[in-house]
């Protein structure tokens, strides 16, 4: 006789202070989404992650889901008739370094148009020792002209949407940065998914 | 539903219940205080980058990843065992090719990291890592060491129960999860703050594989069955 399963989802835990033994090895690390087939404009986004005294966490993975260039994800339930560039995974996996920081190399993605039309936008899950649960949050491009009418970034108070805007660099086009910061006047918006 | 709604419509997923999952802030685990955010969290309507997701294929998973005790010329020490179940989703239907990736302390209780502190024997044939994808029925099956339990710098004489790590991918980017699976009548359970996190008792208790004497197999390894179950699609869509 087979017990009956539960139906509830099984309970998050923390990925602790040793995942990199799997999760981000050299072979398990995805720090370029983009191909080099992959159409679009190419993009290398800095992110740094900083707990409630500022301090970098040296021990944090973080996990990227994007759209192509045209906004196209490669998954079946994207029927927007859009052709997938060629290759295109989307998915990226990161872990910071003693600095809090790493970078992630990708192209910027579309806008995705099944449903509201959305600003160009990565999806972000966190993960950390010290963090039972992940974090989910948006990297949306400062001064993209769409951000105005995402339907996201508008659910967000006018005064926090800032935290979800990548900077570029004025001085190397194509780099950017984004600041995870977990507590403070400053922390960055979480989304409940 | 107001009247801009596009024709194409987005299926949500479910919440979990209240009380299933741990909250982001649990004092006793004392690294979640600077680490877990204070401010409101935004509720998100799940829109298509919600509902998809990584779908990873049989080129992420070499034939012999889900036995940790082959991956070198000598056997590990300690106990051998074949850790298997399945993964579902909240409706009960099975996830076939989900990625699942474990890692564990070996049986001493110590990690193959370099940061790691415990000063326990390292074993020279065992990584602590391997990865499968559930079958076309959600099915998974490793074989590997029982992990011994490890201290830790969390209060006065902390000790994890002995896990192993389980990381999973099902078929959208939120169904994510990463979770811990511990052993039947572990004496640790009542000092865990990470395990203790959950809030609901039931909940808790899923997190504990269980001896399966139908999967042990005779004069070589005991089974433990371990299901896992995602969040599922609610079931009446809804347009955005």
């Amino acid at each position: 006789m087979k017990p009956e399963i539960d139906l509830v989802p099984t309970p998050s835990q923390t990925v602790g202070p040793f995942f990199a033994i799997e999760l981000t090895t050299d072979e398990h690390c995805i720090k370029c989404v983009a191909g080099p087939q992959a159409q679009g404009k190419r993009v290398w986004i800095t992110f740094r992650v900083l707990d409630g005294d500022g301090a970098p966490v040296n021990d944090a993975m973080l996990e990227i889901w994007q759209a192509d260039a045209n906004g196209k994800y490669k998954h079946p339930e994207d029927v927007q008739p859009k052709k997938l560039n060629a290759g295109w995974m989307g998915f990226g996996r990161i872990a910071t370094g003693e600095d809090g920081s790493c970078v992630l190399e990708t192209i910027r993605p579309g806008r995705v148009a099944q449903g509201t039309p959305q600003a160009p936008h990565l999806t972000i899950a966190v993960f950390a020792r010290g963090m039972l649960k992940p974090l989910y949050t948006r990297v949306y491009f400062a001064g993209d002209a769409a951000n105005d009418e995402d339907p996201i970034l508008r659910l967000v108070p006018a005064e926090r949407r800032e935290t979800l805007l990548a900077r570029p660099d004025p001085a190397r086009p194509g780099y950017w940065s984004f600041d995870v910061r977990l507590q403070g006047d400053q922390e960055t918006v979480f989304f409940e998914v | 539903m107001d009247s801009v709604s596009t024709q194409v419509s987005i299926k949500p997923y479910a919440r979990p219940p209240k009380g299933s999952q741990p909250p982001l802030l649990y004092e006793p685990y004392r690294a979640t205080i600077k680490r877990a955010p204070l401010k409101p969290m935004i509720v998100l309507p799940h829109t298509l980058s919600e509902v998809t997701g990584p779908i990873f294929g049989h080129e992420k998973v070499g034939e012999k990843d889900n036995d940790l005790t082959c991956q070198y010329p000598g056997e590990p020490i300690g106990e051998r065992i074949i850790v298997s179940g399945r993964v579902l989703d909240s409706n009960g239907r099975p996830v076939p090719n989900a990625l699942i990736e474990i890692w564990q302390a070996n049986s001493a209780g110590r990690y193959r990291h370099i940061k790691e502190q415990h000063p326990a024997p390292l074993d020279p044939n065992f990584s602590g890592a391997g990865r499968t994808l559930t079958d076309e029925h959600g099915a998974y099956r490793f074989i590997t060491i029982k992990p011994g339990a490890y201290p830790w710098f969390n209060h006065y004489n902390a000790w994890r129960p002995a896990h192993i790590h389980f990381s999973v991918f099902g078929t959208a980017f939120i169904t994510r999860l990463v979770t811990q699976m511990y052993f039947p009548g572990d004496p640790l359970f009542a000092y865990d703050p990470i395990f203790q996190s959950i809030p609901d008792e039931r909940a808790r208790q899923r997190l504990i594989s269980r001896f399966d004497l139908e999967t042990t197999e005779p004069q070589w390894a005991k089974g433990f069955k371990f299901d896992i179950v995602l969040r599922g699609p609610e079931d009446t869509p809804f347009e955005t």
